[in-house]
């Protein structure tokens, strides 16, 4: 097959002929039998997403693999991190290698479990890390993501333990204590409208501890979803050291801020913009740009979190944390980050694909778009802009905080080791 | 006006006076031997109860009978919202059911934004969470000026747990759009971090700030902040920032003591103060019911007879 007319990275137009699954040949006017127009898109390395919640097992009325996959490969993604806090939690072999195996059932994306630090979440005994390692389903990345690791020799443990399968422990950094019953980013919204502040502190403190230990014992850490403008300063301070520490931002913190909270077009109070960590403020929205754009930040991961309908349609306190993310992740990208002249589209890629792959030691995905590469691409259009229809969701979820707002692009075709997953925009 | 009364901060200078000015009306039809009003006659009202507080739902209850208005309690206890029913489904019901206007009290802040999205009566706030108490904040005024004259220009104190309260959050508001100059006095553990960005002054001095306040608002204290390391102890909080007798003294001749009940006598307020005759805690509660009249004719269009 040949996708003809496509610009690598936003260069110059080319054809790409596909075989076998791998990149066979990179060029113009390539002959061959079959074709895909790509009238001028823009090409990518297939997009990796290092914290994906896929809600099966348990939650199947929010996503399952399936549609969750879907959901990925309409986004432009590749491969997912399916997050551990499933019911049962993914802290077993059995767990993990049942999602990896629906994974490769359906085929839309690669799913690459995350296992669980400690048993069931619960933060007082390291689970199985070496079986999960060793399974099926390979794991690499382990997180008890939705809560934080806050025992410090836990973390210390689980830091020094995956060394033995170069895996990573990827941090949710929340103490728990600071936090409780906290509902919103601590600061000028939260206490006009009364809502429990949950203090930048919060996330900070436990990520300098975090580096610190990883320091401390040679290990590899990778903190989730990074929010606030004093947790940037810590990276950066800590990468200097040469610390071996990667971090992730996703998309809505990159563009949204706590005062929607308090004002937006669909009323105060409205907690489809309720999520872990909460919204933060510009200054923070700043930071994190600026962050992402010089590599403190070395990943775009999505923290797709699916909830049903009446989850969100609540009181405030009463609602579910977290937003879907994974189809509207390269827009928002490109409406933070591009638009903004922060990044182009060579930097794109490094953020969502060939870092967050070289995290999760993915070895077939965020490869180079060359001769002798695994085909995974993402083909993008940054030239339309669109006004988001959840509706239109492959997701089961709707809930975004995007709803009705206009954004910059989207994605024309994926590709799956040369087999398409979506083309024109629509699952195949 | 708005539709709906959530927000203290949602009344303009004209709409607070507003109200103010016809709760003035309205107090006199209280002093006549029939106090009922036929004004809002055939309108319904619903006091739509998720968190025990009989006084202020038979403020609001006395308030729209004395409108004619009809009146359907509905409460969290023993009914579907035990059972799990959710807030959309219930205000989904009153919608059915023609509710005219929708008093609510929930334990959630925000809970009245919520519900005005489901429903098309207008939705007045009667308490939610630790946001906001708007009538309570317009029964303060009322209260107030009936004892003050204006409040231009006049030097409130709020003394307790600002963090948690929403007496305190709607009375910033409010008496700041009434022209009042407010201070809230309070242990730094007890107001939000960001309680600089309030159109009021801050102290954690009582002493310094009770010789120059026209009022005194205390305000409760829950015994359960204490577990919760806000302060060390009871006896503690309440020597620093207890109204007691020498405090009392302390205060100009005329100045008034206030607070929004249920005391704690002996812990944020001396007995001897609450029951002194520069207390107005008594009249908050008959005021309570007047203003909550005028919010609900103004709201309802209703016409004085």
């Amino acid at each position: 097959m040949i996708i003809r007319n496509v610009r690598i990275l936003g260069g110059e137009p080319v054809d790409i002929r596909l075989a076998d699954g791998m990149i066979a040949e990179i060029g113009q006017g390539l002959d061959g039998p079959e074709s895909v127009d790509g009238a001028g898109a823009i090409a990518l390395p297939g997009l990796v997403d290092l914290h994906t919640h896929l809600r099966e097992p348990g939650r199947e009325d929010a996503e399952t693999v399936q549609t969750g996959t879907q959901s990925a490969a309409r986004g432009g993604y590749t491969a997912v991190h399916a997050m551990a806090n499933t019911s049962p939690v993914a802290d077993t072999a059995g767990v993990v290698e049942q999602v990896w195996r629906l994974g490769r059932e359906f085929g839309h994306c690669d799913v690459h479990p995350v296992g669980a630090v400690t048993v069931g979440l619960e933060g007082r005994q390291l689970a199985e890390l070496g079986a999960m390692a060793d399974s099926a389903a390979r794991v690499r990345v382990f997180s008890d993501d939705g809560k934080c690791v806050d025992d410090a020799v836990l973390m210390r443990r689980a830091l020094e333990y995956v060394k033995a399968f170069d895996g990573v422990v990827a941090q949710h950094a929340q103490e728990p204590r600071l936090t409780s019953g906290a509902q919103m980013n601590e600061g000028v919204v939260s206490g006009r409208l009364g809502l429990t502040g949950w203090p930048a502190v919060a996330e900070e403190a436990v990520i300098a501890r975090d580096c610190l230990l990883a320091a401390h014992v040679g290990s590899r850490l990778h903190v989730c979803h990074v929010s606030t403008a004093g947790s940037v300063e810590i990276l950066r301070w800590a990468k200097s050291k040469g610390w071996n520490v990667t971090a992730e931002v996703t998309p809505h913190h990159l563009l949204l801020t706590d005062d929607l909270v308090e004002e937006s077009p669909v009323g105060a109070y409205n907690p489809i913009y309720k999520v872990n960590p909460p919204l933060r403020t510009r200054a923070d929205v700043e930071a994190l740009r600026a962050a992402l754009a010089d590599g403190t930040i070395d990943a775009v991961a999505t923290d797709h979190a699916p909830h049903p309908v009446e989850d969100k349609e609540t009181e405030w306190s009463a609602a579910a944390m977290g937003m879907v993310g994974l189809e509207t992740a390269l827009s928002v990208v490109q409406e933070a980050m591009v638009e903004t002249g922060l990044l182009d589209w060579a930097g794109v890629a490094e953020r969502m694909s060939v870092v967050p792959a070289r995290i999760g030691r993915l070895a077939g995905h965020g490869q180079p778009l060359q001769a002798g590469s695994p085909a995974n691409i993402t083909l993008y259009d940054p030239s339309v802009r669109t006004k988001v229809d959840p509706s239109a969701f492959a997701s089961k979820s709707r809930n975004t905080p995007y709803e009705g707002m206009t954004l910059p692009g989207r994605v024309v075709a994926t590709f799956l080791r040369g087999r398409p997953t979506v083309l024109e925009g629509k699952l195949v | 006006m708005n539709r709906h009364l959530i927000s203290a901060g949602d009344l303009a200078k004209d709409d607070a006076l507003l109200i103010l000015d016809t709760a003035e009306e309205l107090a006199r039809v209280s002093e006549r031997s029939i106090k009922k009003l036929p004004t809002l006659r055939g309108r319904t009202v619903v006091n739509l109860f998720f968190e025990d507080s009989t006084r202020t739902r038979i403020s609001f209850e006395a308030a729209a009978k004395r409108l004619s208005a009809d009146v359907i309690n509905f409460s969290a206890k023993g009914s579907s919202v035990s059972k799990g029913e959710s807030l959309k489904d219930t205000a989904l019901t009153l919608e059915a059911m023609g509710a005219d206007a929708v008093v609510i009290r929930h334990s959630a802040s925000g809970a009245p934004y919520r519900l005005a999205t489901w429903v098309h009566g207008s939705v007045v706030n009667a308490g939610d969470g630790t946001h906001e108490h708007p009538t309570q904040a317009l029964l303060d005024a009322f209260s107030m000026r009936r004892r003050l004259g204006g409040l231009e220009g006049r030097k409130v104190t709020i003394v307790g747990d600002v963090l948690h309260s929403r007496v305190a959050r709607s009375n910033v508001l409010l008496l700041h759009t009434l022209g009042a100059e407010v201070t809230l006095v309070a242990p730094p553990t007890l107001l939000p971090v960001s309680v600089g960005s309030w159109p009021c002054e801050v102290s954690y001095d009582l002493d310094a700030v009770l010789p120059k306040s026209d009022v005194v608002m205390m305000l409760r204290v829950q015994k359960e902040r204490m577990n919760a390391a806000y302060f060390p102890s009871e006896r503690e909080y309440s020597r620093r920032y207890g109204l007691d007798r020498d405090r009392f003294a302390k205060m100009p001749d005329d100045a008034i003591v206030m607070h929004p009940g249920p005391m704690n006598r002996g812990m944020e307020i001396a007995a001897e103060v609450a029951d002194s005759a520069r207390s107005t805690i008594v009249e908050q509660v008959a005021n309570g019911v007047t203003i909550r009249m005028a919010v609900l004719y103004l709201l309802l269009g209703g016409e004085i007879a």
